[in-house]
């Protein structure tokens, strides 16, 4: 063990405090938490959990977010495929205007998004709909997942391309069957990516939505200010939220900076 | 080499038109609120520049950008150089390294929401534990839903524990790229730590770095969700960043007009720094 690696561990023991602590909230009963400080669950109960799975609001919190989320995600990386692959191949008038005005959605406040947003998905209808949250993410997903596969696509050479059309593969037939599977990696790093961010946010999937695609996010905020805060049960449903990015996070380990920096590192 | 090609056009057109209509609209819609006056019943009177002016005098948004640029500035300045130290004391290669990689990702992956609520849970008095820990073991009278500055303290190291990580990891990247060949010729040259930092790992380190210290201005410029679940704004307003204020004045009060205003203001802060950082990249790319 050398001495330099005191740092890290320190960090990560600072980075694991909270979770440790949220865990350990979820496990102990209420009367337990009211009552005075312990640092171990001294009554280890799985109630929470149960409240979070037979209730209906709950599961349901669940079950909305995942899906505006999965929508978001396949629609992102849908049509950012295309376009990214016109960005890493061809020079066109506009490109470069184009592509940073991409950017700018990226990095656009989503406080001011809020009430346009919130106006313009009641005026077509589409208010509380899966599909509203879905495509209000695509605002800065649609963005990073070009970014992300335009960076990624410019890794592979040309020739690859010109090889194809040589050999009569028509574009689809070469994008779907040779394209596609050298940029595998990239493609999973922008799903990733995309299903990330859509699911950490929280302010636009709460404005627009009321009932019927109520995020999980909506369901913790309404308990917590409501019910005489039901602190393990908040700390039951944010545990449950942190369990799909822990797994997948392993699979993408060696992108986790290329995807953060929209694939500029 | 990219060949010049008109067609690719139809390759962006679902995306140009996806974020057109996303972007666009919405925008169109503040400047058009931002420039008229409402009494409801969907009456809308010209109002000019008025309610420009209004914001930029006003007492509530000076304060509410003060404080976002001192909480912006406060972020980079522990952040960057934590994330610097962190990132060349991490191990270069070996099993701890997915390890390291992947716990210290942990916190990025959390809902927004939910960062709020854990720290809310970690540090009450009495009940969380970094809470019980200062008041009860150390005696320091701490208590963020009461006291300004426990707040302020609340919500930074929040934000260092959740996005610190970004810089670790940007700069890792950079780091693993150095071949040994570098530190072996520093080495016979008797280099000093503070001159391989400087001349070796530092330079390595300035694009990643640049991205990094950008994305956590923008960010952190951005930020709503975690001191508004952490805090409310509160107390008093002394943590009103420039976002919350922004959606109390626009969703809670319905206040068009000076909201729209406040948007355009905020957007265009933050459309300077995009631009920063494009051209930034862009340069890299064309060396």
């Amino acid at each position: 063990m050398k001495k330099r690696s005191i740092i890290p561990i320190l960090y990560i023991a600072f980075l694991m405090l909270p979770i440790y602590w949220l865990v350990a909230m979820s496990f102990k009963t209420t009367n337990e938490i009211l009552s005075g400080f312990s640092l171990f669950p001294q009554t280890f109960t799985l109630e929470n959990y149960t409240t979070i799975f037979t209730d209906p609001t709950w599961y349901w919190g669940y079950i909305n977010s995942i899906t505006y989320v999965t929508l978001n995600t396949v629609l992102s990386v849908c049509v950012a495929l295309p376009a990214a692959y016109a960005f890493s191949r061809y020079r066109f008038l506009g490109d470069k205007q184009l592509f940073f005005w991409l950017l700018t959605n990226r990095m656009a406040p989503a406080a001011v998004f809020a009430l346009p947003f919130f106006q313009l998905y009641s005026s077509i209808g589409l208010f509380d709909t899966y599909l509203a949250v879905a495509l209000a993410h695509t605002l800065f997903n649609v963005p990073l997942a070009v970014w992300i596969l335009e960076g990624f696509m410019r890794g592979i050479p040309k020739e690859l391309d010109e090889t194809a059309y040589v050999d009569g593969y028509s574009f689809p037939r070469f994008f779907v069957t040779i394209f596609l599977p050298n940029i595998k990696a990239g493609v999973g790093v922008a799903a990733f990516f995309c299903f990330m961010f859509s699911w950490v946010e929280m302010l636009l999937a709460k404005t627009l939505t009321a009932v019927e695609a109520k995020p999980i996010a909506a369901v913790m905020t309404r308990t917590a200010s409501s019910a005489g805060y039901e602190l393990g049960l908040l700390a039951a449903a944010g545990t449950l939220t942190i369990i799909p990015g822990a797994i997948v996070i392993w699979f993408v380990r060696n992108y986790i900076a290329r995807g953060f920096a929209m694939g500029r590192v | 080499m990219r060949t010049e090609n008109q067609r690719a056009w139809f390759f962006v057109l679902p995306v140009l038109a996806l974020v057109a209509f996303n972007a666009l609209v919405p925008m169109m819609t503040v400047v058009n609120y931002s420039v008229q006056e409402t009494f409801g019943n969907n009456q809308f009177f010209w109002e000019g520049l008025g309610w420009f002016e209004q914001i930029l005098r006003s007492d509530r948004f000076q304060a509410a950008l003060g404080r976002q640029f001192l909480f912006t500035f406060m972020i980079l300045i522990i952040e960057v150089p934590l994330g610097i130290i962190v990132a060349l004391s991490m191990p270069r290669k070996g099993f701890w390294v997915p390890v390291c990689l992947v716990l210290m990702a942990l916190p990025m992956l959390i809902p927004w929401n939910v960062v709020g609520s854990m720290w809310n849970i970690f540090t009450l008095p009495k009940i969380g534990l970094l809470g019980y820990f200062l008041n009860d073991v150390l005696g320091i009278n701490y208590d963020m839903t009461q006291q300004p500055l426990s707040a302020w303290i609340t919500v930074i190291v929040m934000d260092v524990w959740h996005w610190t990580s970004l810089v670790v990891l940007l700069c890792y990247a950079g780091l693993v790229s150095i071949p040994d060949a570098y530190y072996q010729a520093a080495k016979i040259d008797g280099a000093s730590p503070w001159s391989v930092f400087r001349y070796i790992q530092l330079p390595k380190m300035k694009t990643v770095l640049t991205i990094a210290i950008l994305l956590r201005f923008m960010d952190s410029f951005n930020i709503y969700t975690e001191p508004f679940v952490l805090t409310g704004g509160g107390p008093g307003n002394s943590t009103t960043l420039l976002s919350i204020d922004l959606v109390k004045i626009a969703l809670g009060q319905f206040d068009l007009g000076p909201a729209a205003a406040m948007s355009l203001i905020y957007f265009a802060i933050t459309l300077l720094v995009s631009w920063l950082f494009y051209t930034l990249m862009t340069k890299d790319d064309a060396e």
